[in-house]
């Protein structure tokens, strides 16, 4: 009992981590249909951002983290901008291909500029070092950290979409872009916008990752943001409340199987995850079995 | 008020839209008749700024807006309660009507027409906090009309208010979108219920394959054998 209490507690910050990518996910499939395969680069970068900002600018970890969302916000915005915004009345499987490129080129640019090698992160320090037992568990301060950042953001995104005017005119987009631009929405400020949210979280990710595996390097996004797609799937893509739901599940089930089962298994078991839901609920857990719109 | 000059609309090699003239003077209901496919919707969405025009011109107030943002034209006094409502259906009656008045800055005057909407529909009122995809096909469109009304137009524009709705409340719907505009909104109106548009309406005009066809005052085309024959069932 103590022992799964303990997984699942360690499972929390990984799945912390996968809900804050699958966000990004979610939000930009919800207003534009893209599976945006670029926003596991934008996390990366957001991950050495914090790097640098953390070595060579030597600043502490709360500024690293605001430089690494505000890069990564900028970033995500721009990458719209360039790649994606031409192609609005494209087809999806030619905005789609362009998202793979805009990720490969992500990478490689930055093995180009950064180098392929692996970089070892830098440690938190002081109070962030230590860990306490609650009745027999280990909780670290490094998970508080994770899970607090993780939790004040999903609060403020939330107030966002839910009480700002952006964030109603971001769910009328997603919900009728037509409609929304009757309103007098501008509609591209909004994909922006989204685009910005989405990012700046990726970025918070990134940070996120790396103090908690203690390394990066730029190929890390690709499983992460895999499976962070498959928890915004499994939640229900282009639900903000699934994208959450479905990174703490992926997370926990990860933690769990590397603890009870074999290691090896982890990330085939995610996929499993993923295949079961397309089969059973391929609208998934919050989604309602709607036929796609036309 | 608003005036369409020699608008040509394509959809691909699809002519939709060919040398479409048409006037709304300030106070008229005018009315847009026509069979499936005229070119009705998509006048409607040319003048709303959804869809562009190959050529042509669109005036507001004698001043050219053909080249304007959708956003622009709402700012203008342009809105529209398009065809199947297309309210927010998960957000609130309250949202959707909040939405209508997107760009407005103006918190009393905002808080002051919801009240007017609700007193116009009161059944939007009881319903406030409900989303609006759970409201029966009537209320939806009295909340489609009344989000168009909170953006204050001058110029409102309806495609299809009455489609799909029991003869009861077309009837509702009619009497409200004739008093709306005795309270100084004009309309432009689209149906294909050409009995009861013509009804309401100053004027009308008829629109087949893309082209105006026919105009003149609602009476008069009530007469009118032609129309009689193709719009009001013998
Ligand atoms: N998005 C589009 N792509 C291609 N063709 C279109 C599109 N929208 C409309 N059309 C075509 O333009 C023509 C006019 O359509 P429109 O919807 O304006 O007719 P309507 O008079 O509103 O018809 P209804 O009474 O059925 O609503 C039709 O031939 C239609 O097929
Ligand atoms: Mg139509």
């Amino acid at each position: 009992m103590e022992q799964l209490l303990q997984q699942i507690i360690n499972g929390i910050s990984l799945g912390s981590i996968y809900a804050l990518i699958a966000l990004g996910y979610t939000m930009v499939y919800g207003i534009i249909k893209l599976i945006n395969f670029a926003h596991s680069d934008v996390y990366m970068l957001g991950a050495f951002i914090g790097y640098f900002s953390m070595t060579t600018l030597k600043l502490g970890f709360l500024p690293s983290l605001l430089l690494s969302m505000l890069f990564s916000m900028i970033l995500g915005v721009v990458i719209e901008k360039v790649a994606y915004k031409p192609l609005r009345n494209a087809t999806r499987i030619a905005v789609l291909i362009t998202a793979i490129g805009v990720s490969l080129f992500l990478e490689y640019v930055t093995m180009a500029i950064a180098g392929a090698n692996v970089r070892s992160y830098p440690p938190l320090t002081g109070i962030l070092t230590e860990s306490f037992n609650l009745m027999g568990i280990t909780i670290t301060m490094q998970q508080i950290l994770i899970v607090t950042i993780t939790v004040v953001l999903m609060i403020l995104l939330q107030f966002i979409v839910k009480k700002t005017r952006i964030g109603k005119a971001m769910r009328a987009v997603s919900l009728d872009s037509d409609a929304a631009e009757l309103m007098g929405i501008n509609v591209n400020s909004t994909i922006s916008f989204t685009f910005a949210l989405g990012s700046a979280l990726a970025g918070a990710a990134g940070i996120l990752v790396g103090i908690y595996y203690n390394s990066i390097n730029p190929l890390m996004g690709t499983l992460p943001g895999i499976k962070a797609f498959v928890a915004a799937v499994f939640g229900g893509i282009g639900i903000i409340p699934g994208a959450m739901i479905g990174g703490y599940f992926i997370g926990i089930v990860e933690v769990l199987v590397s603890g009870y089962g074999n290691s090896m298994y982890r990330d085939g078991v995610v996929f499993a995850i993923l295949i079961l839901v397309l089969i059973i609920k391929p609208s998934g857990l919050l989604g309602k079995n709607t036929r796609e719109k036309v | 008020m608003l005036e369409i000059k020699n608008l040509n609309v394509h959809f691909g090699v699809i002519h939709a839209l060919k040398n479409v003239s048409l006037t709304v003077n300030e106070g008229e209901i005018v009315t847009l008749i026509g069979a499936n496919g005229a070119g009705k919707t998509t006048t409607l969405r040319t003048i709303s700024g959804l869809k562009k025009p190959t050529d042509g011109f669109i005036f507001l107030d004698g001043k050219d807006i053909t080249n304007t943002t959708p956003q622009e034209r709402v700012k203008m006094g342009i809105s529209q309660s398009p065809e199947g409502r297309r309210v927010f259906p998960t957000m609130t009656v309250l949202e959707n009507l909040e939405l209508g008045a997107y760009l407005r800055k103006d918190k009393k005057e905002i808080a002051k027409d919801l009240e007017m909407v609700y007193e116009r529909f009161p059944r939007l009122k009881d319903r406030r906090k409900q989303a609006a995809g759970t409201l029966s096909g009537g209320e939806q469109q009295m909340l489609a009309i009344g989000r168009a009304l909170m953006s204050r137009p001058e110029i409102l524009l309806l495609d299809e208010p009455s489609m799909g709705l029991a003869p009861l409340l077309v009837q509702e719907i009619f009497s409200i979108i004739k008093d709306i505009n005795e309270a100084g909104t004009t309309i432009l109106l689209v149906e294909q219920n050409a009995s009861m548009a013509l009804q309401i309406a100053n004027r009308a005009y008829v629109m087949e394959i893309g082209s105006i066809v026919l105009s003149g005052k609602g009476s008069e085309l009530m007469q009118s054998d032609d129309i009689k024959k193709a719009y009001l069932g013998g």
